[in-house]
């Protein structure tokens, strides 16, 4: 089989669904971000100055980095609910479907809902007045940033064994990460011995990159190439755990 | 052709196969039966790629399955137990999508879309959403699907588990009408009746192993032809008879309120080993 074919088959399918659901999923896209512009951005106003920068305009990379990542991830739920409730990841195993075509197909629908969830955030911001620049490595780092956790998020879903395990995983890695990764505070204002922390993980690279390219300063390269690196290990890894899958 | 050699599958503590072998022929009709937890589903799910033999080997048509799995997966269509159909999509999103994952080119699987839907009488209802529809039209989405790429082995993991008798056998009609057209079909069940109507062989299954494999006929000609039951402590006792006379005389001679009836497969199986099969164990094999 063209594994390319077996690609597109699982992507276009992700896609009809997204685009069954396109209100739904509009709606329930755009909760979060409103929430946090809200909370965050006109509770503390603009006269908070971060770097020279309004603190709306610190926030919306953050929340860029931080959707996009939320959004990639959502698509190991996805994959939870076709194994665990509708059974239709049986009709994948049953398929002539490399591995690797399904977790690229899988992988590239994560991007895609990122991207999709990030176009809207724009949105938001430009209609509360924030515009910043959007530029070829503002688009590079947030494809990098999704493609990471769209990619933890496949692997996670062939490992775990009912949806409560995946629920956990959000609780303990993702949650704390979206609020700790440069999202909403600098990480050079937290103490010395989180920063060490904080400093390993993939989202601080991610806000750094997508902040550095909106307020148009030079790019982290190798924030850049930590991201690549990692999205890469993290796919390897996905197409290793899919035969973890079966019974 | 399907065949398998010493297939054994463990789970943890449980054995579910304990070494099962099978050969069937191009074109046959085979049953396999067996009450909850006697390995049917967890053979077809090693045939079909959705599980890992602990030992043992199988092949569809030549191809081995775990070695040349997505040459074998070519082979067959899989209608699972479990109502597997993408419920937000409609009947023929279904079939584009199964069509798209065996690589058809498009002008084919709209054509084929509408020529299985038909097969299956439900080309009126191909566009509409899964989720609207009926479970008995629903099974039959799931048949439709399983054709689309013309495989030459079909796998019916229970294909009428709780649907009531009428839609029953219509999807058995369908079955038979599939087989026909020289597709070799591979049917889990637990019910006596459908293995009864629809296999040219059957395979009872317990506890993972094989204890009986022939015609239903010749299985059921072990016991007898005919059978009287009587309510005896609880339970009810039979009795089993070459011809109608001899069970006649047996009620004359003892009236203890017989019934009398046909000798079925499920007396086989009680007889070999002590379990009922039937509906009563509803499966999840």
């Amino acid at each position: 089989m063209n594994g390319m074919n077996g690609m597109f088959a699982i992507y276009q399918r992700e896609l009809l669904i997204l685009r069954k659901r396109f209100f739904r999923q509009l709606a329930s896209m755009s909760v979060s971000p409103l929430l946090y512009f809200v909370a965050f951005g006109f509770g503390m106003g603009r006269g908070v100055m971060i770097s020279g920068h309004s603190y709306l305009e610190f926030l919306v990379p953050g929340l860029v980095a931080m959707n996009s990542m939320m959004q990639a991830f959502a698509i190991g739920s996805e994959i939870n609910i076709s194994r665990f409730y509708w059974h239709i990841f049986e009709e994948f195993q049953a398929a002539p479907v490399r591995n690797i075509s399904y977790v690229a197909g899988e992988v590239l629908a994560g991007i895609t809902r990122a991207l999709f969830s990030v176009v809207l955030i724009l949105a938001i911001a430009a209609l509360s007045g924030v515009v910043l620049s959007y530029g070829l490595y503002f688009w590079l780092a947030v494809t990098l940033n999704s493609f990471i956790f769209a990619s933890l998020a496949v692997g996670l879903a062939m490992l775990v064994k009912s949806h409560a395990d995946q629920a956990l995983l959000t609780n303990f890695f993702i949650t704390p990460m979206a609020f700790l990764g440069g999202t909403f505070f600098p990480i050079d204002r937290m103490p010395e011995w989180l920063q060490h922390i904080l400093i390993v993980l993939p989202l601080s690279h991610a806000s750094k990159a997508i902040r550095a390219a909106a307020f148009g300063d030079p790019p982290p390269f190798p924030s850049y190439l930590l991201l690549a690196a990692l999205g890469a290990a993290l796919f390897v890894l996905a197409f290793r755990c899919v035969n973890s899958a079966r019974e | 052709m399907i065949r398998f050699e010493n297939l054994h599958k463990r789970y943890k503590r449980l054995e579910a196969l304990r070494g099962v072998s099978l050969e069937i022929a191009a074109g046959e009709m085979f049953a396999y039966l067996g009450p909850n937890g006697s390995g049917k589903t967890t053979t077809i799910k090693i045939l079909t790629g959705l599980a890992v033999p602990s030992a043992g080997d199988a092949w569809l048509n030549g191809f081995h399955t775990e070695k040349e799995s997505l040459k074998a997966k070519r082979q067959c269509g899989v209608v699972h137990q479990n109502i597997n159909l993408d419920n937000e999509l409609t009947a023929r999103e279904n079939l584009n999508f199964h069509g798209k994952l065996f690589d058809m080119p498009r002008k084919e699987r709209i054509r084929r879309i509408r020529e299985v839907l038909e097969y299956v009488e439900i080309l009126d209802r191909i566009d509409s959403p899964v989720k609207s529809l009926s479970g008995g039209l629903k099974r039959r989405v799931m048949i439709a699907r399983a054709l689309m790429h013309s495989p030459k082995i079909l796998f019916l993991d229970e294909p009428t588990v709780g649907l009531d008798p009428a839609i029953r056998r219509r999807i058995w009609s369908l079955i038979k009408k599939i087989q026909q057209n020289g597709t070799t079909i591979f049917l889990t069940t637990h019910y006596i009746e459908e293995a009864e109507f629809l296999a040219e062989r059957v395979a009872f299954l317990d506890e993972g192993r094989i204890v009986a494999l022939d015609t239903p006929q010749n299985l059921m000609d072990t016991m007898g032809a005919w059978a009287l039951d009587r309510v005896s402590g609880g339970g009810i006792e039979s009795f089993y008879f070459r011809d109608r006379d001899e069970a006649k005389r047996r009620i004359a001679e003892h009236n203890e309120g017989f019934s009398i009836r046909r000798v079925n497969l499920e007396d086989v199986f009680i007889s070999l080993t002590g379990k009922k099969v039937g509906p009563q164990a509803e499966d999840g094999g």
